[in-house]
């Protein structure tokens, strides 16, 4: 108990201030990652034991796993080209404005006559990137600035858990709508971009105290007598071990980005080349055939649902397995 | 207390002036602005400098926030454009925040209403169907899109079933009067019932919409504080001592339980306030989160500026409230 | 208003027959609906997109605020209902004098103003100078006239208008700086309405200060004083609802409502689902999408005849290559414009031939639409040297206008047929607002391509082509760098002069067969009639091409 952040995490975590729920929950789930004295291995182990005969996250990772084999073969297996408009000279703005389910175009088509089932699977593969990129960024900068802090400690980590707390305090999808809206033209990358942003925070808290419950540990410690060096130490024991809670972080954001997407989408601020369709986008741009072709909007969304609810299955049952409190 | 209390407030200030730089200096840096909102295809360069001169456009940024900041201070926090032309800024942001609060308010009793109890029984039934199914039904909440709940909700209850009304506050033709902005509150103290009943009407679906937000996390705040607390050593004295059911529920359990669902129930302000911005623009809805949109849209920016400053204060007076409130129940944090 | 009404509630609700909406509706309109049941005879409501900027037409710039006035103010000259025709209104008869520079108009003698001052000569002459004599912050405020007169008090020499003069009680005459084919047209601009001298007087309206990035205006502009057929309620801000009640004292015919609510409700897909709610009786611009199934459930939906034009505009001064007829030629050889305005656009839309409606006088109605023919696309591309350029093309999100219902789908199929003949197009976008007009209208403009439009003011073809063309320094096509820019400006400007009628249609018709044949400055792609809706049992709606509705007309059946 001699490192000098020590106090400030016992009054973060008994005071609740702003986003303290957040926080507590990141906190907890650091903490998993460091009380076994053999980390990794085993842990992960036991985990998935558990984890094989819990339907909860079954459901999840089959869910997920039909996703991503989606969105990887999805340009061999789509009937049509994404931006063909085999369906063009049916549509007609006021008689017919979605020409609809025909031989060959199971779902029928969208507005500007192209094939609706086409695009949604497709689209699964720009959902996937955004939500992939965004989890990403977001991590790799929750790496740095946890690591920094985590590793570095003293004033630095004073600084850089002030800001991310700050950030944290703010409401995630307020934070992203106000970022997005700050760029010169909306695009994908603007996107994925404004939904990394609202994750760096949140990688950081958790990479920060997962490295700190490690410091303690007895084989860092022992590491640290050994006379190995300090960079050494973080990225050989400190990091790898902390890799369970960032996979469960990593999991619960994919389904957050995916949604926030869709939510900046039907504001207005999505990706607008449709070239490269997105549920997101699909939703968005089906706002305005909302009274004559419900459908629209209702296979993009029921697709984010079903994606957003197994990630978030799996994620939330990867917790619980990691977190010692729920293992009794 | 007082001082823990006053420290807050300075902190509170301090970010706040420092918000309004940032978003000063942010908003004048984007592309098009609250001229091309005004000038539409009428456009030309000439026209756009001589209306930006009119308006000190183009005067450099640090003197523009100056002068701001002067006005803000004699209580003038700008002109809007587009939300409600002509009218004070901040007089925008009073004409919409009743709205907002009935809304809000609403929507969370509705969400503690449903997730308290459901929590409470999901943890007493730990591991069971019932529990499972009821978890993964607040997940499946926490899975669909605001917005996307808003609009199901709309279709069908309002359009077509035709139950409820589809957007805005109040009937027209209701005549009601207006006292303090809260639709349902004026209706009470003026004894307009049908003007209280109508302003209700109009407000339970984006109130179920919205609160989805706050439900899941209460929920599963409940679910989970229940089990620990079921599981502390003094309940089991309890049932040990042979204390009935009731007893330990109502004085051992649940009262323990609530303290971190009543921290919870706090901070749902922010996401509260998010979800609006969704749920009101879904349902016209006139409160401060459809101000919030229609004013990025439209690029007014001294509404923008009032409302996200005003989200901010509102935000951290609510958390100091919560910590006050935490403070009055958990003597330990008091004695800290 | 409360112990009475409180009283009345609760005896309403004692009774409790029927419904409690109905009851308070009844109620207010003092005996009209009693015991009729439920139905909202006398209250016309509309759902309207924004809320209104104020409510005095002078300083007002867009369609929400104009709507509302219009049913409050009139102006000397008035439009025929369901045309673009100039008809008299508070003037009954004008006459100019040999060049075209003095007007010399007769009033009405019946009519006076909602607060009882009587129209004349003299008020007349007041609201002129009260619009030409403006503070720094109200000539730019006042878009309109700034826009038809140049200038105001303190530039006299730049003003087109130079003066009025009382003549008679009831005659007047108003002198210009020259002759244009825009006056007296430009009489019927709602911002040049007629309002109550005194109430203008007692209100300050002329008292606008720019405040931050807004106006602050006077008490006037809540409080407005017109001639109109209705007159001012009050304005609902918590509930976004805007009443006007009956003139019931107007000089024609009175309206047929006694009330109309103006509702405001920002979404769309929310104001048809309020229309199909019963709650409001009808809303403007209805997506295309929707007319039908509109139609379907017993609403009926006015189709305007189009008076816009919507075109994709080329900036050579981006792009040199442009610069080339022959592939601005290529370019609009290549766009399926039949095939855009079929699918894309409503019923009633139309493949347009030049730079302005057909019922424009000075419509060239000889000129061939150019053919959809990629081949010849790509000869001239390839005679041009431009196969394969590249094209930064740009369209405006956030943002629908009665020429364009859906930007982003009229550009999708835009660029289809662009990159079909192996053109390379870099889609750009930008909202409306937030960069896209700045980028558009810069100097030098942004994009090398845009889609853009224009709705007519009104009957005059300079209020299309010379705003497009007529301002040779400042103008969105960058013209100043073409050979033949200075040419055009100055053909519309003396065509613009021309006093006698068939003669300046003739010229003008000229200028749009150069412009098409010869100069090709943009290519004007469609005619798209914006729609109205009203619900069942409402009669009278006279649509305008101008939509520039009067609602005096307008009745409203029971359910």
């Amino acid at each position: 108990m001699s490192d000098p952040t020590e106090p400030a995490v016992a009054e973060d975590t008994r005071r609740p201030s702003y986003g303290q729920r957040r926080r507590d929950r990141i906190d907890a789930l650091a903490q998993a990652g460091a009380v076994d004295d053999t980390p990794g291995v085993s842990l992960i182990r036991g985990a998935w034991l558990r984890l094989r005969r819990n339907p909860v996250f079954l459901t999840g990772a089959t869910i997920t796993l039909c996703f991503v084999v989606l969105a990887i073969i999805a340009p061999w297996i789509a009937p049509w080209d994404v931006t063909a408009r085999p369906l063009l000279d049916e549509v007609r703005p006021q008689s017919n404005p979605v020409p609809g389910p025909q031989p060959g175009h199971p779902l029928g088509g969208d507005d500007r006559g192209r094939d609706l089932l086409s695009r949604l699977i497709v689209g699964s593969r720009q959902t996937l990137i955004v939500g992939v990129f965004a989890t990403l960024f977001g991590l790799i900068g929750g790496v740095i600035l946890g690591t920094i802090a985590g590793a570095v400690g003293g004033g630095v980590d004073s600084l850089v858990m002030r800001i991310v707390d700050v950030m944290l305090s703010i409401p995630s999808l307020l934070l992203a709508f106000t970022i997005a809206s700050l760029a010169r033209s909306p695009s994908q990358w603007t996107l994925i971009v404004s939904i990394a942003i609202i994750q760096i925070p949140i990688f950081a808290r958790l990479l920060r105290g997962s490295m700190l419950a490690q410091r303690s540990s007895d084989h860092v410690l022992a590491a640290r007598s050994l006379g190995v060096k300090r960079r050494a130490i973080v990225f050989r024991h400190m990091l790898p071990n902390s890799i369970g809670p960032v996979i469960v972080q990593a999991t619960l954001s994919l389904a957050v980005a995916i949604i926030d997407a869709a939510a900046l989408s039907f504001l207005g601020l999505g990706n607008p080349d449709q070239r490269q369709p997105e549920w997101g986008q699909m939703l968005g741009l089906a706002q305005r055939y909302i009274s004559e072709a419900p459908h629209l909007a209702f296979y993009p969304a029921g697709c984010i649902i079903v994606v957003a609810l197994g990630f978030t299955l799996m994620g939330e049952s990867l917790r619980e397995a990691l977190d010692p409190k729920t293992r009794r | 207390m007082l001082r823990f209390v006053l420290r807050r407030l300075l902190q509170m200030c301090v970010v706040v002036l420092v918000l309004s730089m940032l978003l000063f200096a942010w908003l004048r840096s984007l592309p098009g602005g609250p001229v091309s909102a005004i000038l539409g295809e009428r456009q030309t360069p000439e026209r756009r400098a001589a209306l930006e001169a009119a308006l000190g456009l183009d005067q450099p940024l640090p003197v523009q926030y100056q002068k701001f900041l002067q006005r803000v201070v004699q209580g003038d926090f700008g002109v809007s454009t587009k939300v409600l032309p002509g009218e004070d800024a901040l007089d925008v942001f009073f004409t919409r925040l009743p709205a907002t609060i009935e809304l809000a308010v609403l929507a969370l009793l509705l969400a503690i209403v449903i997730g308290i109890p459901l929590g409470y029984f999901a943890a007493r039934r730990a591991g069971s169907a019932v529990d499972t199914t009821t978890v993964i039904f607040s997940l499946i909440g926490v899975a669909v899109p605001v917005f996307f709940t808003a609009f199901l909700l709309k279709y069908f209850f309002a359009v077509e079933w035709n139950l409820l009304p589809v957007s805005g506050r109040q009937t027209t033709g209701i005549d009601a009067t207006r006292v303090t902005g809260l639709f349902v509150l004026d209706g009470i103290l003026t004894r307009e019932w049908d003007a209280a009943w109508d302003a209700l009407k109009h407000l339970i679906l984006p109130a179920l919409a919205l609160a989805t937000i706050p439900f899941a996390v209460i929920f599963r705040i409940t679910r989970a504080s229940v089990l620990d607390v079921l599981d502390e050593d003094y309940v089991r004295t309890a049932e040990a001592k042979g204390l009935s059911t009731a007893v330990i529920r109502s004085r051992h359990v649940l009262r323990n339980a609530m303290l971190p669902v009543l921290t919870t129930i706090g901070l749902q302000a922010g996401g509260l306030l998010a979800g609006a911005v969704l749920t009101e623009t879904v349902f016209s809805y006139r409160g401060v989160g459809e101000a919030l949109a229609t004013s990025f849209r439209e690029k007014d920016y001294a509404v923008l500026q009032v409302l996200i400053l005003a989200a901010a204060v509102i935000y951290v007076v609510i958390n100091l409230l919560v910590d006050i409130a935490y403070a009055l129940i958990d003597p330990r944090i008091r004695t800290r | 208003m409360s112990p009475k009404r409180t009283l009345a509630t609760w005896t309403t609700a004692l009774l409790a027959v029927a419904t409690l909406a109905s009851c308070a509706d009844s109620e207010r309109d003092g005996g009209d609906g009693e015991g009729g049941g439920s139905e909202d005879a006398g209250t016309f409501i509309f759902g309207a997109a924004g809320a209104p900027e104020m409510f005095d037409p002078y300083y007002a710039t867009d369609g929400e605020t104009f709507r509302i006035t219009r049913q409050m103010f009139e102006g000397l000259l008035g439009i025929e209902p369901g045309s673009a025709e100039v008809v008299p209104e508070l003037a009954t008869e004008w006459t100019p004098n040999e060049e075209g520079t003095e007007w010399t108009f007769t009033l009405r003698d019946d009519v006076t103003f909602h607060d009882g001052e009587p129209f004349n000569a003299e008020a007349v002459c007041a609201n002129f100078e009260r619009m030409f004599d403006q503070n720094e912050a109200g000539q730019v405020a006042a878009e309109y006239w700034g826009y038809v007169m140049g200038a105001y008090a303190n530039d006299p020499e730049n003003s087109l208008y130079q003066g009025c003069e009382a003549t008679d009680e009831f005659e007047v005459v108003i002198t210009i700086s020259g002759p244009t084919s825009g006056f007296p047209t430009m009489l019927t601009l709602e911002s040049l309405s007629m309002q109550s001298p005194k109430a203008l007087e007692e209100g300050d309206a002329n008292g606008i200060a720019a405040e931050g990035e807004g106006f602050s205006f006077p008490a006037y502009a809540d409080a407005p004083v017109g001639t109109g057929p209705f007159t001012f309620g009050e304005f609902d801000e918590a509930n976004g609802e805007i009443t006007l009640e009956r003139n019931d004292d107007y000089w024609g015919d009175t309206a047929k409502v006694s009330e109309i609510v103006f509702r405001v409700i920002p979404d769309e897909s929310t104001r048809r689902q309020e229309l199909e709610a019963g709650s409001i009786n009808g809303y403007d611009l209805p997506n295309p999408v929707d007319w039908a199934g509109l139609e379907e459930d017993g609403n009926s939906v006015e189709v305007r005849d189009p008076f816009n034009i919507l075109y994709l505009g080329l900036n050579p001064e981006a792009n040199p290559k442009l610069k080339d007829l022959k592939v601005r030629q290529a370019l609009y050889h290549a766009l399926n414009r039949e095939q855009l305005v079929q699918t894309q656009l409503p019923e009633g839309a139309a493949v347009a031939t030049q730079f302005m409606p057909d019922t424009v006088s000075g419509y060239n109605t000889s000129l061939e639409p150019y053919a959809y023919d990629p081949d010849e696309a790509k000869r001239l591309l390839a005679e041009a040297g431009a196969e394969g350029m590249t094209l930064e093309f740009a369209y405006p999100t956030e943002v629908t206008r009665p020429y364009m219902p859906d930007p982003e789908k009229i550009y999708e199929a835009l660029r289809t047929d662009l990159e079909a003949v192996g053109i390379n197009v870099k889609v750009v976008t930008a909202s409306w607002n937030g960069g896209y007009l700045d980028n558009v209208s810069g100097e030098p403009g942004k994009y090398d391509a845009y889609i853009l439009g224009w709705t007519g003011d009104y009957d005059s073809a300079h209020n299309f082509i010379g705003t497009f063309f007529g301002n040779l320094k400042d103008n969105d096509f960058g013209t100043d760098v073409m050979p033949w820019g200075k040419q055009l400006a100055d053909d519309l400007k003396a065509a613009d002069a021309i006093v006698d009628e068939a003669e300046r249609g003739a010229a003008f018709e000229e200028i749009n067969r150069q412009i098409m044949e010869e100069y090709l400055p943009g290519l004007p792609i469609s005619h798209s009639p914006p729609a109205l809706v009203v619900g069942p049992g409402v009669e009278g709606v006279i649509p305008s091409p101008l939509t520039a509705e009067e609602f005096d007309t307008v009745t409203v059946g029971g359910e």
